[in-house]
């Protein structure tokens, strides 16, 4: 996890099912409850996967920007969101 | 009339000290209720899936380790149970010292480790793997072994059949270090308490 600007980035760009879910996973047990994720990836399932993902932990997907790079911002579940 | 008003008061007071019992013991039974529930589903307890590993088939176990792993991304404890040619992805190496002629003759055959697998089809004597192997890499998708890798550093918990390599004659050291040894108990005691259960 790359932190830029503020905002926590993590790269998932190039990697293919089920890594990007996997470092995903990873990186956000290192945030807080409300804290926000930029998380960027190419894989074709990532925005299937992703929804499903955050369904499952509660987590927020906020904003997801389709392209031939999957764009999207989540916050971490468990705390009152501005 | 003061003998009904006695009577009465009589009826109610015994009544009470038998509500009062009885109440008292349910209570008591609720507790333990609680604290048992509390036991069996203690707060933060997840999911499990067991996955029964038979083929040793690439993309076979190409799709049992990637379900793996996107089990464990999802919140869910996975043990895998390796049995027959599966055991394939769990050696590290093959010993032939100690082995019978025919353990000798089928370590000769099997393949080595993950690396070593065919596919289930197009195998064409290697080329098939080779082929998958170039267009995964392509599309970058995980090796196997690096799948296995994944898997064991996220705690998927990995346990081989003890009878089938009995059988095979695969020796504990000819498998990756922190794999625990089973038989059919060890699989069904785990895939009861499972959502899922998969058989590849």
């Amino acid at each position: 996890v790359v932190a830029a600007s503020n905002e926590l980035f993590l790269d998932c760009k190039g990697m293919s099912c089920p890594m990007p879910i996997v470092r995903l996973t990873q990186a956000m047990r290192g945030l807080a409850p409300g804290e926000r994720l930029v998380v960027e990836a190419t894989d074709p399932a990532f925005r299937p996967d992703l929804l499903a993902w955050g369904r499952r932990f509660g987590h927020t997907v906020v904003s997801l920007e389709m392209g031939p790079v999957i764009r999207a911002t989540v916050i971490k579940s468990g705390a009152t969101r501005a | 009339v003061r003998d009904d008003d006695e009577l009465r008061r009589l009826i109610e007071r015994v009544v009470d000290e038998r509500v009062s019992g009885r109440l008292a013991e349910l209570g008591a039974r609720l507790d333990d209720v609680v604290a048992r529930l509390n036991v069996a589903a203690p707060p933060g307890t997840r999911d499990r899936a067991s996955i029964l590993v038979f083929s040793g088939d690439f993309d076979h176990l190409l799709s049992a380790f990637i379900v793996a792993v996107g089990a464990v991304s999802m919140g869910v404890e996975v043990s895998m149970y390796f049995t027959f040619w599966g055991l394939a992805a769990l050696k590290r190496k093959t010993s032939f010292a100690g082995k019978k002629i025919e353990e000798r003759l089928l370590s000769l055959i099997l393949p080595g480790g993950p690396d070593g697998v065919g596919t289930s089809r197009l195998n064409m004597f290697g080329l098939g793997p080779a082929l998958f192997k170039r267009m995964m890499a392509d599309k970058h998708v995980e090796t196997l072994p690096g799948l296995i890798a994944v898997a064991r550093e996220l705690g998927v918990k990995l346990t081989a059949c003890k009878m089938t390599m009995d059988v095979m004659g695969i020796r504990d050291d000819e498998l990756i270090e922190g794999v625990e040894y089973g038989g059919a108990a060890t699989y069904v005691a785990e895939a009861i308490e499972s959502k899922i259960t998969l058989f590849i």
